[in-house]
């Protein structure tokens, strides 16, 4: 029914691409590198929707139709170790997979043509492209994964990917920064991962993700995983949060969030693509991988994802308010969404009602893909275009960039809620899902949704309304002018800038009415999806209020944000610093780590380990020093070693022999 | 009865060796030195060669391996001659203590 060689072609086009270019495309065809990498990615976008339409449609029986199976398209052994434990290397198409590789390769084609636009004239434009396909292929990898350790593969390569392109302006230290930052956090946080990994296969006896998800959630089969416990907890929950603590990292998930804003050093194309559909995504798609797990043997492990998801949901919203510079309000409003998906999915039942969490989540992983994606390449014009991060310098852009006003005013009715826009939707299911489970983090989710209305229209209006800049942009207004004057006399913007933008603009429109509940579910079968229009009062009309006075506060130039904030003084200190988690990082890290930990080892590494290894190499030198005036250079001195040693012998066989 | 002739004869050859052995020892001209090796070689030769006439009078092993020697030996006093004659030229001596460079 699948062709496997059009399905693998999907990850293994940008591999290649990634290959030609990066080897062959400096030197072959400098121009061309962009439009290679483009063109190669567009037939995979159009490989994986065939892929789409074919899985939801002939290959299970119809759009109506009951079940979405896991099919396992091709395995091959990759390497064996013994005949019970080899590493494979394989494809699986089910219903999230399927949906990862539309959303992956879509969003990639889009931050390509943006791209061409907006890195045009870069020095190394050609690596850019080849770091770009080595992030889709590795992304692509992961959701096709069919056993946890080629999974752990492509997560350690998209690791490195995106290490990369946050670095690819290597000439700025802030960036070098960023880059290591963004990789060592969540490397840390993939040792995690990796334990978890071995507790569940070594558990389970199998990298497998079917076998290990039937041998985990069979109580007949997971004895040994309940009862070998550890500090009180048994092995499966300590897998699974080790595993959940692993997605956290790549998720940005308290407290590991610290290394996402900063990763807004990277090109803007590149954060669209790390925000929207590839790096944060990896850490939803993990836990919702091995939902089944999660959900039917360990509840527990389940409530750490839905608190943390909460939790950062909403301290990440708050944070959101009070940055200045549009990527960072961007990217926390990221971290904020993210932990939506996680507390839906932390919230969600296995089958029957309950599961709606679980849709809720890939459905909000879906409308949020398109709008986040929306929001950055919007961002990314809009810098493109002001040269500048900050919202102090800017304003009253509406005039300016026409197309960008109206995409992104579409992008944040959808992020905010409100209806029609796909936001609203995937919102609602996900705000349903938590009223059903957990009231406390319905009310979580809740003031998030108002908080998120808030934040996002105060960029929106700071961006272009007020036509002059607020109180934290420090007197930039004559530069703001030499480079209006300068760009007013062209175009707004390339075409191919463009062109994303209004693609992405209509689908944040439309995405929203996707049968979400047909097509993608915990246990494949189809889930009714009710719409109940009383439920959506409450969030909506939050998220009006959030967007009221946003407007009020920065529709206009006023004083009232000032006042706001001085009448928050300590709490809106806090959050513009971010409640203090890098100091707290910086403070463990240097201070505790360091100081305490770090000097002491290195005093008896240097004083007490290499002082006796230098005594020893010194006595050995002493030695030989001594010893080496036998070797005179005089032939007949060692004629007589030679003699006297034969007599030597021969008096001791005379001696042993007596 | 034979014994008292062989041990005469083994009496000479340690006698030659020791010979030869206390030359090498202490000539510093090196082709005294190499003489004093052929003295050594000539000594084994005289073993060879008694102790195959008094004790395997049927055999002739002994009388090949004193060929064999006395060949080597021709062979080896060409070689040595070869190196002592680039000694010679580097050092303009054959002196043996005049060549000892090869040292720590």
């Amino acid at each position: 029914m699948f062709n496997p060689v059009y399905i693998a072609l999907i990850p293994l086009l940008p591999f290649f691409s990634f290959w030609l270019i990066g080897l062959a495309g400096r030197s072959l065809f400098p121009k061309y590198g962009s439009y290679a990498g483009t063109l190669v990615i567009l037939v995979s976008f159009i490989l994986s929707a065939f892929v789409a339409w074919q899985y939801f449609t002939i290959g299970s029986g119809g759009m109506t139709g009951a079940m979405h199976p896991q099919i396992i398209v091709f395995n091959y052994t990759w390497l064996q170790f013994s005949p019970s434990l080899s590493i494979n290397m394989g494809i699986m198409l089910d219903s999230i997979s399927v949906m990862m590789i539309v959303i992956v390769t879509f969003i990639s084609l889009m931050v390509h043509i943006f791209s061409l636009g907006y890195m045009k004239g870069e020095r190394n434009i050609s690596n850019y492209y080849c770091f770009l396909s080595l992030f889709t292929f590795s992304m692509l990898g992961l959701v096709l994964s069919t056993n946890i350790f080629q999974i752990y593969i492509f997560w350690e390569l998209v690791g490195i990917s995106s290490f990369l392109l946050i670095g690819f302006y290597y000439e700025k230290p802030a960036a070098v920064a960023a880059s290591k930052k963004a990789f060592i956090i969540t490397r840390f946080a993939d040792l995690g991962f990796l334990i978890g990994i071995l507790i569940l296969s070594y558990y389970t006896k199998t990298l497998d993700f079917q076998t290990l998800i039937r041998n985990a959630s069979t109580p007949a089969l997971s004895g040994d995983l309940i009862k070998s416990s550890f500090l009180g907890f048994s092995a499966l929950s300590w897998g699974l949060v080790l595993v959940f603590a692993g997605g956290a990292g790549k998720s940005a998930m308290f407290p590991f969030h610290i290394w996402l804003p900063d990763a807004m050093e990277g090109p803007t194309p590149v954060s669209a693509l790390i925000h929207a559909a590839t790096m944060v995504v990896a850490g939803v798609y993990i836990v919702a991988r091995l939902f089944p797990v999660y959900s039917m043997a360990c509840p527990g492990a389940l409530n750490v994802v839905a608190c943390t998801g909460a939790f950062t949901s909403l301290f990440a919203a708050i944070i959101a308010c009070t940055q200045t510079d549009i990527k960072r309000v961007l990217a926390y409003s990221t971290i904020s969404q993210i932990g939506y998906m996680m507390f839906a999915l932390g919230v969600s039942g296995y089958s029957g009602e309950p599961s709606l969490g679980f849709t809720a989540s890939m459905f909000h992983l879906f409308t949020h893909a398109n709008f986040k994606a929306l929001l950055f390449l919007g961002a990314g014009a809009i810098i493109h275009y002001v040269h500048s991060n900050e919202m102090g310098n800017m304003g009253g852009l509406r005039k300016a960039l026409p197309v960008t006003h109206i995409t992104f005013l579409i992008a944040c009715l959808a992020i905010a809620g409100i209806p029609p826009f796909s936001g609203f939707f995937s919102k609602e299911e996900i705000l349903m899902a938590a009223w059903n489970a957990n009231k406390l983090i319905y009310y979580v989710g809740l003031i998030t949704a108002a908080i998120t209305a808030f934040y996002i229209f105060r960029l929106y209006f700071n961006i272009f309304w007020h036509t002059t800049p607020p109180a934290h942009g420090n007197g930039n207004e004559a530069t703001r002018d030499s480079h209006a004057r300068k760009n007013k006399s062209g175009r707004e913007l390339p075409v191919t800038m463009l062109i994303p933008l209004i693609i992405l603009g209509i689908l944040s429109v439309v995405a929203g009415f996707a049968p979400f509940g047909k097509l993608i579910t915990a246990n494949g079968t189809p889930l009714p999806m009710t719409f109940q229009p009383l439920f959506s009062i409450a969030p909506v009309l939050l998220a009006a209020a959030g967007i009221y006075t946003a407007y009020v506060l920065y529709g206009k130039e006023n004083n009232l944000p000032q006042r706001a904030a001085a009448a928050l003084n300590g709490f809106y200190r806090a959050a513009y610093k971010k409640f203090y988690i890098d100091e707290v990082y910086l403070f463990i890290t240097k201070k505790v780590i360091f100081h305490s930990i770090g000097k002491p080892v290195a005093w008896f590494d240097r004083n007490i380990i290499d002082r006796n290894i230098d005594r020893t190499g010194e006595s050995v030198s002493g030695l030989s020093f001594v010893i080496r005036k036998l070797q005179s250079g005089k032939v007949q001195d060692y004629a007589i070693y030679i003699v006297g040693g034969a007599v030597g012998i021969l008096f001791l066989f005379l001696y042993i022999t007596s | 009865m034979n014994n008292t002739e062989l041990n005469r004869i083994l009496i000479v050859s340690a006698l030659l060796f020791f010979i030869g052995v206390y030359g090498f020892l202490t000539r510093r001209n090196m082709i005294t030195m190499l003489m004093a090796v052929e003295i050594m070689l000539n000594s084994v030769t005289i073993n060879f060669v008694a102790f195959n006439k008094y004790l395997y009078a049927d055999k002739m092993d002994g009388l090949f391996f004193t060929i064999f020697i006395i060949t080597i030996a021709a062979a080896e006093a060409a070689v040595a001659i070869a190196i002592i004659i680039n000694l010679y030229r580097n050092f303009n001596s054959i002196d043996i203590n005049d060549s000892a460079t090869m040292k720590y």
